[in-house]
């Protein structure tokens, strides 16, 4: 996945689609921010500086789908794995004990915690998406890249008598929905898929590249500022750009 | 009324004030029995964890009453298999506050987890790759083991003993306790060392990120050296108290000292870990993981007084004072040397599993606080109580020290 982070207007479809297409139910009104169910949740970031030098991003942060995932190996019952075929680190719900250590263990605060019983406003329940289950109380989730739309997308392929899926024939919900066209959703292992192309821009970045966890999430942006929010605080500090924006915002 | 049940040899205070003891703590432990039913009930919103913040006071106290428990393995291991004989004054004390850390923790740890009735998928289901795996799998083993080893000890009440079964039972029981014993070491040293080792291999979370040797960060060597340097200071701690608190001698100085040195030269080994560890993570880990470590410590309350405090207060401070003879045998010094050390493998525990929390690695992420509700509080408070009253029905009715009919003699001025 590729999202260029220019294009983003911060909208918050992606978070819709994404909240009906896996059957996020809505969390009660006392769910602050930090026990939200959303897989992809979007940031603002500001350039530290003031007006009228002030600039700001949004960042979607779905699960990185990372190649070395923090969250595996330290998953006692085995709920989280690494499809090789596709990338996608998968979750299942119904073998998760509900211990948290992933959720200790992801940098990105990717995972959720369904911390009350699912509950969906009357009558939308009748709404709900059949492909994918929901979860119960007490267990993790994450981004799956919409896994659901994968296997309905395989089967299509294989009633028609296809092994392999074309181009676009699936798709997440996030992609699908964004106005922008913001992100971008394609094979990374293919050298002449486009969004493998993207992700070789010389505007490309992936988010705390220093802990190697190589996410397979990658920005795009032509402003370098945007590109040191995605650094840890040390890359910041080297250059400098913790200590001018704090002079600036001092000054 | 029940001095049919009290040991003859040995004195006890009347039933009545006995029972206005436990009262207080009954009552603790039913307000936190209501709490764990709110949490298991109706679900973990009734905490203040959130998504950021997923491990909180429970694992806390799991991490600390862990380490505090390892003076049962430990002392099993002086006097079993390093043929220390003198510890078999503390060891019921040992073995009893082992069993209470331990199934404390798992009670803990039951309504810690979000699907408590699904904790046996960590067995069938197990990720071998997990240091929760091996903590779960330990620990479990170890709870069966002290068991085993909490039966002869209750086998000897004097109402038990008259039963002919019971008394064959226990006495062949205490001919193979050293099996239980080596079996115990052998499982503690793995979950304590696993205990520090989920921490060391988050390597999404620098500040609690270790390099190590093989598949062990240096975390598992750190958890294994300051448990067992906790250990023994948490049981001679516990000694005092009840002796304290019954007015009564229960253990031998000699005995109370040596405890106190061998948690001074265990905890010197690790203050010196610690520090190598700490130079090397300052040098060379947290850097690599694109870090600075003095970020970790620009936020309040964990400021740089957090790394000052765990490495000289509650490290170097106690190791001095337990290293020297002279200030064993002095109460007041073994007192402060031990609750030094104890508070200090708290506050590690603390240190580990919340600022780890705290300290934001995205560089758009901001520093949180987390505060528990009243039912976190209540179930560690209940998690105490049902220690307490544990050990004191073990104390009025199990003879937990061996020579304390002898030391009831006239003191000498020692």
């Amino acid at each position: 996945m590729v999202i260029d982070l220019d294009r983003c207007t911060g909208c918050g479809a992606c978070m819709v689609a994404c909240a009906v297409e896996n059957n996020l139910p809505t969390p009660p009104v006392e769910a602050q921010d930090n026990r939200g169910l959303t897989w992809l949740r979007v940031y603002q970031c500001g350039n530290g500086r003031t007006f009228p030098d002030f600039k700001t991003v949004f960042i979607p942060v779905p699960c990185m789908q990372c190649d070395h995932a923090p969250c595996i190996h330290v998953c006692p019952v085995t709920a989280v794995d690494y499809d090789t075929e596709t990338g996608i680190v998968g979750q299942i719900p119904e073998r998760c004990m509900g211990c948290r250590y992933c959720m200790a263990a992801c940098p990105y605060h990717a995972r959720t915690f369904n911390w009350w019983d699912p509950v969906w406003p009357k009558g939308m329940e009748k709404s709900l998406n059949p492909d994918v289950s929901p979860r119960m109380r007490g267990t993790a989730e994450k981004c799956n890249f919409c896994h659901g739309r994968l296997h309905r997308a395989r089967e299509k392929a294989a009633s028609e008598g296809r092994r392999d899926l074309n181009p676009g024939e699936y798709i997440p919900a996030c992609v699908e929905a964004c106005p922008t066209r913001a992100i971008h959703f394609g094979d990374l292992q293919d050298s002449e898929d486009p969004v493998a192309k993207l992700s070789k821009s010389p505007h490309a970045f992936r988010l705390l590249e220093s802990l190697r966890t190589f996410p397979k999430v990658f920005y795009l942006s032509r402003q370098d500022w945007v590109k040191d929010v995605g650094k840890s605080r040390l890359e910041m500090l080297r250059k400098d750009i913790y200590r001018d924006s704090e002079s600036e915002s001092n000054g | 009324m029940d001095k049919g049940l009290i040991s003859s040899e040995v004195e006890r205070t009347s039933l009545p004030r006995f029972l206005a003891w436990l009262l207080p703590w009954v009552l603790i432990l039913g307000c936190g029995i209501w709490a764990m039913k709110l949490c298991l009930g109706q679900g973990l919103f009734h905490t203040n964890m959130d998504n950021r913040f997923a491990f909180g006071l429970w694992i806390v106290l799991d991490l600390i009453i862990i380490a505090l428990g390892a003076g049962a393995f430990f002392l099993g291991f002086l006097t079993y298999l390093m043929k220390q004989k003198e510890m078999r004054e503390v060891l019921n004390t040992a073995v009893i506050v082992g069993f209470i850390c331990y199934s404390g923790a798992i009670i803990t740890l039951a309504v810690d987890i979000g699907q408590p009735i699904r904790f046996w998928y960590a067995y069938w289901h197990a990720n071998v790759h997990s240091m929760l795996t091996e903590v779960t799998f330990c620990i479990s083993i170890y709870l069966m083991v002290l068991a085993i080893e909490y039966i002869p000890i209750i086998l000897r009440n004097r109402k038990l003993k008259q039963i002919p079964l019971f008394l064959v039972l226990e006495f062949n029981l205490h001919r193979i306790m050293f099996l239980f014993a080596g079996l115990g070491t052998f499982l503690s040293f793995f979950h304590q060392g696993s205990l520090g080792g989920m921490f060391g291999v988050l390597n999404g979370k620098p500040f609690a990120f270790r390099e190590g040797f093989a598949i062990w960060p240096t975390t598992f060597f750190l958890f294994i050296l300051s448990a067992i340097a906790s250990g023994p200071s948490f049981i001679m701690l516990i000694s005092m108290i009840v002796s304290k608190l019954s007015n009564k001698r229960l253990v031998s100085r000699d005995v109370l000292s040596r405890l106190g040195r061998i948690s001074g030269i265990l905890m010197s080994v690790y203050v010196i870990a610690k520090l190598i560890d700490t130079i090397a993570w300052i040098v060379v880990t947290a850097p690599s993981s694109g870090f600075d470590v003095a970020e970790f410590y620009r936020n309040e309350p964990f400021g740089t007084w957090v790394l000052f405090a765990e490495l000289t207060i509650f490290g170097l401070l106690p190791a001095t004072i337990l290293l020297n003879r002279n200030r064993t045998r002095q109460t007041k010094w073994l007192v402060l040397g031990g609750f030094l050390t104890c508070f200090g493998i708290a506050f590690n525990r603390f240190v580990v599993t919340l600022q780890s929390q705290s300290v934001p690695v995205l560089s758009f992420d901001r520093f949180m606080i987390y505060w528990p509700t009243w039912q976190e509080w209540a179930i560690v408070g209940a998690v105490i109580a049902y220690g307490v009253i544990l050990y004191s029905l073990s104390f009025r009715y199990l003879p937990l020290f061996p020579r304390e009919k002898d030391l009831q003699a006239p003191r000498r001025n020692d």
